[in-house]
């Protein structure tokens, strides 16, 4: 194992996110915050609690997620993208790292900002909300599965991408909107059918669910299948990376 | 060959032609031995296939065929092992802007599997003028800064091959030959060396063999002196007291040339044949009654071989 070269890229991707800390940590601070004044303040006045949670503390696991998904894509997707776009990608494939090295290094380090945004949102919550945590273990479990699953998804984004525009497609026209249709916001329950049907077919309600269960003891869907979507999620990126080393795919000529 | 410690059999490299059917072969099959130590210049036009061949031996670009073995590691199955023996400067100045020359170098140290070790790098970055330049952002550097710092951290993980592959592309005369001396110098320590360079003087200073590759087909390897003897030829320049508007008939036998404005009458031999025909060539010109007043000659340069063989003017 080249435990030297996972550090070196997790190091280098990290000081790219110190160079950017203040921009990287203030804006989920203030988007946070402005959710909270139009859906916590405006809308929870009139909806004063959902599957018997505070309409305040039930929206905080969405809007982590709701950061958490972009900010994971974002961040791999850059990562590997950028050596690619400036040409020192000739060094990262003539070193000697596996393609799990490379994606530890890569993944690895995206995975921790987004979960330090993560944190970062959990703790703004907390000064408008009561926010207990039924369940701290799941959620920090959760929390790291979630981030890790995004940031696979975002590195494979990474390499397909040939532009600054496709970086941004995916998480801007798909995962954005699946995440305000997949329960951020409401619970799934109160959506008259077929909505409601329809919505049951979005993945991203199996993630939210399963991540709101670890903070009240209580979801829209089972637990078991939150985490079995998860999980076929994670492996459908497993399996585009491991694809995409073995083939070359848009890394190699 | 015995002491080989870079060895390709028959690799390849084709492409899938694009809006066509058919494929494009880049680089044709190619069998080559690089000695341990040795400088070898790989000489060739732009798109001969140069950067694919080296892209190919450090793991950049998929061979379509054939082997490479790096000091007796497969550079596919023991990947790790035989790329931990290569460092290459690539020809584009590709780096980090944000990043400052102790940080990339130190990245690249570690990418290649060895630890932090800031006496080593101090050292190496000192032996390339860029220690005092250490915390500076590499986006703030000169051209010629930015290819010291890409041989520094090409050379950061103590490489026993080094790749070059056009270090002179775009670099001013001094800095050219600040390179040079680094390159003899590394050699000196060990390292083997392989450039690549349409330079021909780049070659002609510094290699010890050649191998001159066009259109994707590696046509020669030979020592450069060797290369150089046996394709060289020499050249007889008699400058006439005076011109002549026409090779005379009768010396059509050893062809010259008239250069110069007919102010010059050249004669090119084979320096390596038995004959040069020089004698008979001089005698025949005093019989005509054409008279010199100076008579010299020159031998052909690696330049010259190379436009021989390749067939274009470079």
């Amino acid at each position: 194992m080249n435990l030297h070269g996972i550090w070196a890229i997790y190091r280098f991707e990290m000081a790219r996110f110190g160079r950017t800390v203040w921009t990287s940590l203030l804006v989920p601070v203030i988007t946070t915050s402005l959710y909270f004044v139009v859906f916590g303040t405006a809308i929870g006045s009139q909806m004063s609690q959902v599957s018997g949670v505070p309409y305040g503390a039930f929206i905080v696991p969405g809007l982590m997620l709701l950061a958490i998904f972009s900010e994971s894509i974002l961040n791999a997707s850059l990562g590997i993208y950028m050596p690619k776009f400036t040409g020192t990608i000739y060094e990262l494939l003539s070193a000697p790292l596996s393609p799990l090295e490379t994606v530890l290094g890569y993944v690895g380090a995206a995975t921790t900002k987004s979960v330090i945004i993560g944190l970062v949102i959990f703790a703004t919550a907390h000064l408008f909300v009561d926010l207990p945590v039924a369940h701290p273990f799941a959620a920090a479990g959760y929390l790291v599965l979630i981030a890790a699953t995004f940031c696979l998804f975002g590195f494979a984004i990474g390499i397909w991408a040939r532009g600054f525009e496709q970086l941004q497609v995916i998480p801007l026209l798909v995962v954005t909107p699946m995440t305000f249709l997949g329960g951020a916001f409401y619970s799934v329950t109160i959506l008259p059918e077929p909505w409601r049907t329809i919505t049951l077919f979005n993945p991203v309600v199996y993630l939210i669910n399963g991540f709101r269960w670890t903070f009240f003891g209580t979801s829209d869907v089972g637990l078991g299948i939150s985490l079995g979507v998860t999980v076929i999620f994670l492996a459908l990126c497993l399996t585009w990376i491991g694809w995409i080393f073995r083939t070359g795919w848009r890394l190699k000529s | 060959m015995t002491d080989a410690i870079l060895s390709l059999a028959g690799v390849a490299k084709t492409y899938a032609a694009r809006g066509k059917q058919g494929e494009v072969t880049a680089l044709q099959p190619v069998d080559l031995d690089i000695r341990r130590g040795e400088i070898f210049a790989l000489l060739g036009p732009n798109g001969a296939g140069k950067t694919t061949l080296i892209s190919i031996i450090c793991g950049i670009v998929t061979p379509s065929a054939g082997t490479i073995t790096v000091d007796g590691h497969d550079a596919l199955a023991d990947y790790k092992q035989a790329r931990r023996r290569i460092g290459l400067v690539p020809q584009e100045l590709s780096t980090d802007a944000f990043e400052s020359v102790l940080a990339t170098v130190t990245f690249s140290r570690r990418l290649f599997g060895r630890s932090g070790h800031s006496a080593y790098i101090e050292q190496l970055l000192r032996d390339l003028a860029l220690w005092d330049k250490r915390h500076a952002r590499i986006m703030e550097l000169s051209g010629g800064m930015k290819r010291r710092v890409l041989i520094a951290k090409a050379l950061a993980h103590e490489p026993e091959i080094l790749f070059l592959d056009e270090p002179s592309a775009g670099v001013d005369v001094a800095l050219r030959r600040d390179m040079w001396k680094l390159v003899l110098s590394l050699r000196e320590r060990g390292v083997t060396i392989i450039l690549t360079t349409h330079y021909i003087e780049e070659a002609e200073e510094m290699a010890d063999r050649v191998g001159v590759i066009a259109k994707g087909k590696l046509l020669l390897v030979d020592e450069k002196a060797a290369l150089m003897k046996k394709l060289g030829k020499r050249e007889l320049d008699l400058a006439l007291v005076e011109p002549l508007a026409a090779v005379p008939a009768e010396l059509a036998e050893w062809k010259p040339t008239l250069e110069h404005d007919g102010h010059t009458l050249r004669y090119v031999f084979d320096a390596t044949g038995e004959r040069t025909g020089i004698p008979s060539f001089l005698r025949r010109v005093q019989e005509l009654g054409i008279a010199f007043k100076d008579l010299e000659t020159s031998k052909s340069s690696l330049e010259d071989i190379f436009v021989d063989l390749v067939g274009e003017k470079q």
